[in-house]
């Protein structure tokens, strides 16, 4: 290998790894104030692709049919669990916040994907429809089991996968999308040729994991999430709503996936049941910052990609076995070094 | 009228009843406490009363039945709970601890402005530690915070769970103290402590717990020359 073959293998696994970078980051969001590991995850960037890519065929996205289908389920099991407990009251709120917006967002996309749309509507619009994916399945799928041992929402989560893989088949059918690519500029690095592409997405990644930082350390509801993650109870007593810190973390955590989905769509073709590759490498790097350090986790993300981008360089067929075969001295190193906490075996 | 009252309250982890229909008052403006030994059910009571356990009866709080409500909705009323357990968010500083103690009128920024530098005036050493997390801090110190973080809430009824647990007797004294100057200041205190003497002397009224009953009741003042109450409790010398 040369230093020129080299740097072009960094710069392609930087680039992957920012996009693990991406969704690691809502893995560890998610499950520090849930103990939600949210296995669909890859499968929402996945779905953001297929969104963007049907809004470019002027087609509906399938992603329309799902959202309205999870926002009358999720509006249902409220219903009828405000019912039980006796607070019709709280009903309306619940109305418009589990139907009318997710069907707002639903509609808007269906009115204008036939017309001819500049990209970044599209991307925006996407977005728009992707976010309430995640906080209507946390309604239907978690919160009825929210005290439940970490393994079974562990099941749970990876049966949701499957059923969402299901899903993805039904409402987009089994043909690969790649979209458009979203720059056709390149730079030079010394003798090294970066696509603009590339730049975009380890941008991306910088600017998301900044924000993330800032809205934890200097906003009263980052540090409200961050309290819930750390003490439940304590965070209840404060007035400070679990399942409202979850909703937040699902959909700035969806924002995240959807992000990368739309990034790698250029790069990448797109299935829709590409997405649990990507969240599996995603989760190594995840599992790297043992999922509590955010910025462990987006180094163990870049890692990740670097060693992917290597790895199909010398032995191509056996590249997803490297990846895969670091978890092994990861997770031995990190229980020999991790002390386990009360807040663990408490719950 | 009481600004709380708890009737008719059980409690029970499976088959165990921890709580026998138990009945509380707290008159607005005074310091009720619930005295009794360990597993007397003193800390199920509160953590009932707050929402954090399912019981049968009934809680009123300020004329109105709450006892359907959720703990937020409680606390976004001015009831709260300083837990046995503190809670704390350990890994965040004193000061985020404090801010979030806001969080049920986070919208007030003046005056939760106004409630920290009242809290930094009453207990001067959170301020001087407000920037360290609140995990190092010491025994004493986690009380204060803990106690200073329910404040930021500015609650119309305080109930404290065993504010003396683990701490020396002299900075045991120093909390208690700060008790009445609440109470001046408005608030209404439901204090449940084993530390019978130390609190009888700060209440007005005082409720006797054992094994999930209340066994005695009356004005502070009187049950502290109770008999019966200082063979068991009081140490003899009264």
């Amino acid at each position: 290998m040369t230093a020129d073959i080299a740097a072009i293998l960094a710069v392609d696994g930087i680039a992957t790894g920012a996009i693990y970078v991406l969704i690691a980051l809502g893995f560890v969001l998610i499950f520090a104030v849930t103990r939600v590991i949210f296995v669909p995850f890859g499968d929402i960037a996945a779905f953001t692709a297929l969104t963007v890519a049907a809004l470019e065929l002027k087609q509906v996205p399938g992603t329309v049919g799902l959202v309205a289908a999870l926002a009358v389920l999720a509006t249902l099991v409220e219903v009828v669990s405000l019912l039980r407990a006796r607070s019709p009251g709280r009903i309306p709120k619940a109305l418009v916040f589990y139907l009318v917006l997710p069907l707002a967002a639903a509609g808007a996309v269906w009115l204008t994907a036939g017309h001819a749309l500049p990209m970044a509507l599209r991307i925006v619009l996407s977005l728009v429809l992707i976010l309430p994916v995640a906080p209507l399945l946390d309604r239907i799928v978690y919160r009825p089991i929210a005290d439940a041992s970490v393994l079974l929402l562990l099941t749970v989560s990876m049966a949701l996968h499957f059923a969402l893989v299901g899903l993805g088949l039904l409402f987009f059918g089994p043909e690969g999308v790649r979209t458009e690519t979203l720059t056709d500029a390149t730079f030079e690095f010394g003798s090294v040729f970066v696509p603009g592409q590339t730049v975009m997405i380890v941008g991306a990644a910088l600017l998301f994991s900044a924000l993330l930082y800032l809205f934890f350390e200097f906003t009263l509801t980052g540090k409200a999430l961050h309290a819930t993650a750390i003490n439940r109870t304590g965070a209840r007593l404060m007035g400070i709503r679990p399942e409202r810190a979850g909703t937040i973390a699902y959909l700035l955590g969806s924002l995240l996936a959807g992000v990368s989905g739309i990034l790698i769509a250029p790069v990448n073709t797109i299935f829709y049941d590409s997405g649990f590759l990507i969240g599996l490498k995603a989760f190594v790097g995840a599992i790297i910052g043992g999922l509590v350090s955010f910025p462990v986790t987006a180094l163990g993300s870049v890692l990740v990609g670097l060693l992917e981008s290597f790895a199909s360089f010398q032995s191509s067929a056996y590249k997803e076995v490297i990846v895969f075969s670091i978890l092994i001295p990861v997770l031995l190193w990190r229980s020999y070094t991790t002390v386990h906490s009360e807040e663990d075996t408490e719950e | 009228m009481a600004l709380l009252a708890i009737e008719d309250f059980s409690v029970s982890y499976g088959k165990a009843e921890a709580v026998r229909s138990v009945s509380v008052e707290v008159e607005k403006g005074r310091i009720a406490t619930v005295i009794g030994p360990n597993g007397a059910g003193k800390t199920s009571l509160l953590n009932a009363a707050i929402g954090l356990l399912p019981a049968s009866g009934r809680v009123i709080y300020d004329g109105e039945d709450i006892s359907r409500l959720d703990v937020e909705q409680r606390v976004e009323m001015g009831f709260c709970l300083v837990p046995e357990r503190r809670e704390l968010f350990g890994e965040m500083s004193v000061e985020d601890n404090l801010r979030l103690g806001a969080y049920s009128h986070r919208r007030a920024h003046a005056q939760n402005k106004r409630s920290l530098d009242e809290i930094y005036d009453r207990f001067p050493r959170l301020m001087e530690r407000r920037r360290q997390a609140a995990g190092t801090l010491s025994g004493g110190e986690r009380q204060m915070l803990a106690l200073g973080r329910a404040l930021m809430a500015r609650p119309k009824l305080l109930m404290l769970d065993e504010p003396s647990l683990g701490l020396a007797p002299l900075i045991t004294r120093e909390i208690l103290a700060t008790l009445p100057s609440l109470c001046e200041n408005g608030v209404s205190i439901l204090l449940v402590e084993q530390n019978a003497r130390a609190a009888l002397e700060t209440a007005d009224f005082g409720y006797v717990m054992e094994t999930g009953d209340i066994v005695r009741s009356g004005p502070a003042d009187a049950l502290i020359h109770d008999p019966m109450l200082i063979t068991t409790y009081l140490g003899g010398h009264g």
